[in-house]
């Protein structure tokens, strides 16, 4: 919960340096015309118009696995999900859907009532059909995946965390079947921070998983390092599952 | 490092020629009673007070109108953005613009409620496919011999040509009246702009004119930094392999060769000689500063320490020092160093500090920071400055948002930077101000990033 104080100072603070700002720019010439501080504040506002977000923690899940819904409003009196409820207007809740499921969440208040979605995906495991791979053969890009999975890294930090090992050897295992595949590792960050030293810290994360697949054994032949930094976002939201989404080093097949 | 508060700082008024010769006069003892650090910015108190008249039009060509209504205000807005000038209001002009030395009565200028220091004034004429103008600068309180400056200018018939010649003549006033130093809007910015997905570099003016695109290049392209004789352009831009140093020549208007090297490659940075180029570089592995030609040969690595290694720039001055951004000790901080690598010493103590630019005079270091970085921590990335022999450091923005990518001015008294008032990434947007953190305003709209400030 800690965090969530945090977003909600975090989402006043903004709100309030937006309010600044728009007292503050526009003053192209201090020379000419009456100073915008100079003036009195202005008249309170209407009722404002409720916001709302909510987000899901992961955004996809397998069969069986559970999510972590967490919604925040502001200026809202009632808020509801569909499928849950009558639910208080900042919360969190686990859910564990058997298919994947939109969750619809309508905040209503005096100033008129607004919408949010969150759409959890349900992997259902389906029998494989296809032939098992050649030795020549790349494989498909869901077998590479579910084998070679991404790498997450906690913020501003390019230091692999502890089962970062196990999925190196389990990915390594998966290359060495698979002698054909080349890869390219991509290291990203969330968009946080100044862009060109996001840069260098996504080579480092990239290299961080790198060196995690050689160790385990596969040939650095293989493997190619870019850095996109935050240059290529996954999501844009601001706050923190999609920040920890961005802070990865991404393994694709290099065609 | 002593926090120093704002107030307790004594900015040193930027004084022209002859307020400099009173003060001799009168005895220097009110600089040695300063303390706290100076940038070469104005005060306020001190300026001087000059009368921007609107030219007198001369001929009775149609465009005459419209070109010198370009020229009036370009004119008028560079004496303002100079910060040396306290301008006097046009409705307090008197009614006649004179268009030549015989026609000005230069008492009536000096007298109340004019009470000017300084006249610019002049005509502008279209005759045929030119423009004719003749810019004239008066001491108001020398009647005998009033005049300072007198040019004269025969450009082509264009509304860009207008606003160039307002630039030159606005630059020789502020030259002759700053004690000698370069007025900057002749000077140009690069920066990056935003489209769709990709990144290309753009061009403008200094003050936010004539915004157009220099690379298309259809990738993202970024970190701009034009050369000190205003000939190249490097940057650093995503190809197969990552980011590549690249190099556009804006004298053949392409692109020219700059080796491609393995890792990423970034933040190119140029010696103050044009004959070097200090980038970061992994192609050792690990993200180091290395310093090459501007072709990229010869490169030599320079730090040599895990974590990333980004952002150098150049001492303008000496060229023997670079400022850069290091994550050796986790968080980003900035750093100084002689270009051999030898002489590491840090300047922040703390927080998130990216994206430095040397001052002209090489005494500051402006950059962006963010004191409280941490997840749910209060603090904002703003610009400050910091005097490097002192580590002394104000703070130039305060709570509008996401600041980052300061670059000082050719004068120094200027800083140009971007800005994100939400803090998203396709909202930033290029703003300038005095190198003391007054005379914010914007030159662009949002969907522009990374400005670097043209070295004359």
């Amino acid at each position: 919960m800690n965090a969530m104080h945090a977003g909600i100072r975090k989402t006043l603070v903004i709100a309030a340096t937006l309010i600044s700002i728009g007292a503050v720019t526009g003053c192209h010439k201090k020379a000419s015309g009456i100073d915008p501080n100079a003036l009195g504040p202005a008249p309170a506002p209407p009722a404002a118009a409720p916001t709302a977000t909510i987000t899901a923690d992961p955004l996809a899940i397998d069969l069986g696995q559970s999510v972590v819904l967490n919604w925040r409003t502001q200026n809202a009196t009632s808020v509801t999900i569909d499928g849950i409820g009558d639910v208080s207007t900042n919360g969190t809740q686990t859910v564990a859907p058997s298919t994947s499921t939109n969750f619809h969440l309508t905040a209503k208040g005096d100033g008129g009532s607004t919408e949010a979605n969150v759409r959890v995906t349900v992997r259902v495991p389906v029998a494989p059909t296809a032939p098992p791979p050649a030795d020549n053969d790349m494989g498909t890009d869901a077998a590479f995946h579910e084998n070679v999975q991404d790498v997450f890294f906690d913020y501003d930090s390019y230091d692999l965390r502890p089962d970062a090992t196990a999925a190196a050897s389990k990915a390594a295992a998966y290359l060495t079947a698979h002698p054909a595949i080349r890869v390219v590792i991509g290291g990203y960050c969330d968009d946080r921070g100044s862009a060109e030293y996001n840069l260098a810290l996504g080579e480092n994360r990239a290299n961080a998983a790198r060196t995690a697949l050689v160790s385990a054994g596969v040939q650095a032949s293989r493997l190619r390092v870019i850095s996109y930094g935050k240059e290529k976002q996954f999501c844009t939201e601001d706050n923190e599952s999609c920040w920890q989404q961005n802070r990865r080093a991404q393994f694709s097949l290099d065609r | 490092m002593p926090r120093m508060k704002r107030t307790t700082f004594l900015w040193r008024a930027y004084v022209g020629c002859l307020e400099t010769l009173l003060l001799l006069l009168a005895g220097a003892s009110a600089l040695h009673a300063q303390e706290g650090f100076k940038t070469e910015t104005s005060s306020g108190v001190s300026n001087i007070r000059i009368a921007v008249a609107d030219f007198k039009p001369a001929s009775v060509d149609p465009q005459t109108a419209a070109f010198k209504h370009t020229f009036d205000t370009t004119l008028f807005a560079d004496l303002g953005n100079a910060g040396i000038f306290d301008i006097v209001s046009k409705s307090l002009l008197p009614q006649a613009d004179p268009g030549a030395p015989a026609e000005i009565k230069i008492q009536q200028w000096a007298d109340a409620p004019t009470s000017a220091a300084m006249v610019a004034f002049g005509n502008f004429s279209v005759q045929g496919s030119k423009i004719i103008c003749n810019g004239f600068l008066f001491d108001a309180k020398n009647l005998q011999y009033p005049q300072v400056l007198a040019k004269q200018y025969n450009e082509d018939a264009s509304d860009d040509s207008a606003r160039q010649i307002a630039h030159r003549f606005a630059d020789e006033i502020i030259f002759r009246l700053s004690g000698g130093s370069q007025g900057i809007a002749e000077s140009k910015i690069y920066y990056v702009k935003l489209a769709g997905a990709n990144k290309e570099i753009w061009q403008m003016d200094y003050d936010g004119a004539n915004q157009h695109p220099i690379t298309h290049l259809g990738t993202v392209s970024i970190s701009p930094r034009i050369s000190p004789d205003n000939s190249r352009l490097a940057f650093s831009s995503l190809g197969h392999d990552g980011f590549q140093i690249r190099m556009f020549s804006l004298v053949l208007n392409r692109m020219v060769n700059f080796a491609s090297v393995g890792g990423t490659n970034l933040s190119p940075a140029w010696s103050p000689n044009g004959k070097d180029i200090a980038y970061s570089s992994s192609r050792s592995g690990d993200p180091e500063i290395w310093i090459s030609d501007t072709s990229g040969n010869s490169p030599r690595r320079i730090t040599n320490f895990r974590g990333p290694d980004v952002s150098p720039v150049f001492n303008p001055r000496t060229g023997s020092q670079i400022a850069w951004i290091s994550g050796r000790t986790n968080l980003p901080q900035l750093y100084v160093m002689d270009i051999d690598g030898s002489n590491v010493q840090r300047m922040t103590d703390g927080g998130y500090a990216t994206s430095p630019s040397w001052s002209p005079n090489g005494q500051f270091l402006t950059f962006a920071w963010d004191r409280k970085y941490g997840p749910g921590a209060p603090g904002g990335q703003d610009i400050y400055v910091m005097e490097i022999a002192t580590k002394r450091w104000i703070q130039l923005t305060h709570d509008g948002g996401r600041c980052d990518f300061p670059s000082w001015s050719p004068d120094g008294r200027h800083i140009v930077y971007a800005n994100s008032p939400d803090g998203k990434a396709t909202h930033m947007k290029i703003m300038t101000m005095l190198a003391d953190g007054t005379q914010k305003h914007e030159l662009t709209g949002a969907g522009a990033d990374m400005p670097n400030w043209s070295w004359k």
